[in-house]
C-alpha cells in the first residue's frame, strides 16, 4: 500500500531520466513557419539598437531652436555641453566632461533610463530571449543551449530591477510630454503648431501607453493587494492599467517606432535637411 | 465531404518507437481524436491513447500535432488541407508509457509539494464569505483542466530534464498565484515558496505556456509575472520594505 502524501510534505522526486521519453529523431515536428516571428523581431530590435547607438554617438542635430523641437533621444539635455537652448527647466546639472570623455554625449546620460526600462521589460525579455538567445526560439522548438538556469542567478537575476527603471520611465514620460508642450511656442512668439509638435505629442502619448501598461506598474498600483474590495481607487487603477497591459507588446512596438520617427524628424529639421511644416505660426 | 488523409503516429514505448504511416478516412466536422479512434477501430487496435470527455474539459488527450502541443479532441481536421500529412506524437517532456500515452505523474508530485489552501482558523467550512472582486483573479486559474500542455511546452523542463527537481512549472505557478491572491488564504510565505521551492526564477517569461493553454488562461501575464513582482516586493525592493516598516502595515501579506 502506498504511503499517503499530504500537501506540503516532501514527495518522491520526479523522474529525470531523459531516456524514458519517446524517441523522436526530429528536433521539432512543427511544419509552420515558426522562424518568421523571431526573425522579424530580431531585425526590428537590432535596427532600433543600431539607430540608438548611431544617434547617441552623433552628438549633434538634436535641437531645432526656431521651432522649439528637441529630439527625444537627447531629452532632457542635462550636460553643460548641450547646445544653447536645448536644456529646459531641469537645467544643466552635469558639468562639461574632460576631453578624453568628449565622446560621451548628453544622450548617453539619459538613455540609460528608457533603455534600461525596455531592456528589463517583461515583453522585451520574451522577445530577445526568443530571437537573440534562442531560449527557446519558438514554442516546442528546442532551446539553443545545453544548460539553462533562467533568471535565477547573475546576470539575469538583475532583471528584477525593472520596477526602478519604471520609476525612471515615469520621469522620462513627463519630460517628453513637457517637450511636446514646449514645442507649441510659435516662431514669432506666442503659440504655434507644426507637424513636429504633433509628432512629439503622438510619441508622448504612445510612450505613456507603454509605460503605464508595464507589469511592474500593474503590481504597484494594485496588483499586489489581497483585497481589492478594501481599496476601490487602487482597484480602479489596476483595472485601467490591466487594459493597457493587455496590449503591452503592441504599445512596446508602437512607442519604439514612434520615438525613432520623432527623433529622426527632429534630427532632419535641426540639420536643415527638412523644414518643419507649420500649421500656424 | 470525406477524403483519405495521411497520418504519421508515433508508436512505441520507453525502450523504442517510431513514426508509423497510416491512411485513414476523414469526414467533415471531425477532430484529430476521431481519426485516432478510427485507426484503433480499423487498423491498429492496440494503439494507446488517453482520452475521456472529448469536449476539451478533462485534459486527458494532450499530445503534439504537427509538433505543436494540443488537445486531440479540440484540434479540428479542417485546420489541415487534404494533402497535408498530420503527425501525432506523445508529449515530449514526460516519460512515454505506450504510443500516445505519457506518464504525467511529475505534475502530481509537484502539486503535492505546494502547501494547500489555509483558511482562517476561526472559520468553519460554510462560513467563508468573500466578495466577487476579491476572488475573480483566482477564478481565472480555476479554469485549468490539468492537461499539462503548459508543462509539456515549457522549455525549462522540455529541453532541460535536469531542471525537473527544482522547477514546478506553469501549472503549479498558477496554483501558487491562485492561493496567494485568495482572500481567505492565510499563508504569508507563498512568494518565498514560489521562488525557493518552485523555481519561479527559472521562468524567462517566453509565454509558450500561455500560447498552448486550451482554456486561454493568461498564465504568464496574470499569474507568473504577478508572482515574480510579488517576490520583488519582498526580496529586491527596499522602498517597499521600508514602506511596510514605516506604515506598520503590510499590503503584501494577508491583511486587507
Amino acid at each position: 500500500m502506498t504511503a499517503p502524501v499530504t500537501a506540503g510534505s516532501p514527495a518522491a522526486p520526479p523522474s529525470t531520466a531523459h531516456h524514458d521519453r519517446a524517441t523522436i529523431q526530429e528536433n521539432t515536428l512543427r511544419t509552420d513557419r515558426w522562424w518568421v516571428t523571431p526573425l522579424l523581431t530580431f531585425i526590428g530590435l537590432a535596427a532600433f539598437v543600431v539607430y540608438g547607438l548611431v544617434r547617441a554617438f552623433m552628438n549633434k542635430w538634436y535641437w531645432a531652436g526656431d521651432v522649439h523641437l528637441i529630439a527625444p533621444f537627447y531629452s532632457p539635455c542635462l550636460s553643460q555641453s548641450c547646445v544653447s537652448g536645448s536644456s529646459h527647466i531641469l537645467g544643466q546639472p552635469i558639468p562639461r566632461l574632460p576631453d578624453w570623455l568628449s565622446w560621451v554625449s548628453p544622450a548617453m546620460m539619459v538613455l540609460i533610463l528608457p533603455g534600461g526600462f525596455r531592456l528589463t521589460c517583461y515583453y522585451y525579455r520574451k522577445s530577445y530571449y526568443r530571437s537573440f538567445w534562442f531560449s527557446p526560439p519558438a514554442c516546442a522548438v528546442p532551446d539553443g543551449h545545453k544548460t539553462y538556469s533562467g533568471e535565477t542567478r547573475f546576470p539575469l537575476l538583475f532583471q528584477n530591477i525593472h520596477r526602478y527603471f519604471f520609476y525612471g520611465a515615469l520621469f522620462v514620460g513627463s519630460v517628453l510630454t513637457y517637450d511636446a508642450f514646449l514645442s507649441l511656442s510659435g516662431k514669432d512668439g506666442g503659440i504655434g503648431l507644426g507637424v513636429g509638435s504633433i509628432i512629439l505629442f503622438i510619441n508622448a502619448a504612445l510612450i505613456w501607453a507603454y509605460t503605464l501598461g508595464c507589469h511592474s506598474c500593474r503590481n504597484i498600483v494594485g496588483g499586489r493587494l489581497k483585497h481589492f474590495s478594501s481599496h476601490p481607487v487602487r482597484y480602479w487603477m489596476w483595472g485601467k492599467v490591466s487594459v493597457l497591459n493587455g496590449k503591452h507588446q503592441q504599445w512596446a512596438w508602437a512607442s519604439m517606432v514612434s520615438v525613432v520617427l520623432a527623433d529622426a524628424y527632429v534630427m532632419l529639421v535641426a540639420s536643415g535637411a527638412l523644414t518643419d511644416v507649420r500649421i500656424f505660426n | 465531404m470525406s477524403y483519405q488523409g495521411k497520418f504519421r503516429v508515433w508508436r512505441g514505448d520507453h525502450a523504442s518507437g517510431e513514426l508509423t504511416d497510416f491512411t485513414a478516412e476523414v469526414n467533415e466536422g471531425e477532430v484529430v481524436l476521431d481519426v485516432v479512434h478510427r485507426l484503433q477501430a480499423t487498423q491498429a487496435p492496440d494503439l494507446a491513447v488517453r482520452w475521456n470527455c472529448k469536449a476539451g474539459k478533462c485534459g486527458s488527450c494532450s499530445a503534439e500535432i504537427n509538433g505543436r502541443p494540443r488537445l486531440l479532441c479540440m484540434t479540428r481536421m479542417n485546420m489541415f488541407t487534404p494533402d497535408q500529412v498530420v503527425t501525432i506524437t506523445p508529449m515530449r517532456t514526460f516519460p512515454v508509457i505506450k504510443d500516445l500515452v505519457t506518464d504525467v505523474s511529475f505534475n502530481y508530485v509537484k502539486a503535492r509539494e505546494l502547501p494547500a489552501f489555509e483558511p482562517p482558523k476561526d472559520l468553519a467550512p460554510g462560513e467563508y464569505r468573500m466578495q466577487q472582486i476579491d476572488v475573480e483573479r483566482s477564478q481565472e486559474f480555476r479554469k485549468c483542466i490539468e492537461c499539462f500542455l503548459c508543462q509539456n511546452t515549457c522549455h525549462v523542463v522540455r529541453d532541460h530534464d535536469e531542471n525537473k527537481p527544482e522547477f514546478s512549472g506553469p501549472r503549479l505557478f498558477i496554483r501558487a498565484a491562485e492561493l496567494d491572491m485568495h482572500p481567505l488564504d492565510t499563508r504569508d510565505d507563498r512568494k518565498e515558496t514560489a521562488q525557493a521551492e518552485q523555481g519561479l526564477g527559472y521562468c524567462n517569461i517566453t509565454k509558450c505556456c500561455t500560447e498552448v493553454c486550451p482554456e486561454h488562461i493568461k498564465i504568464t501575464d496574470n499569474a507568473i509575472i504577478p508572482m515574480k513582482e510579488r517576490v520583488v516586493d519582498r526580496k529586491y525592493d527596499p522602498i517597499t520594505w521600508l514602506g511596510r516598516k514605516i506604515a506598520r502595515r503590510d499590503q503584501l501579506s494577508n491583511q486587507p
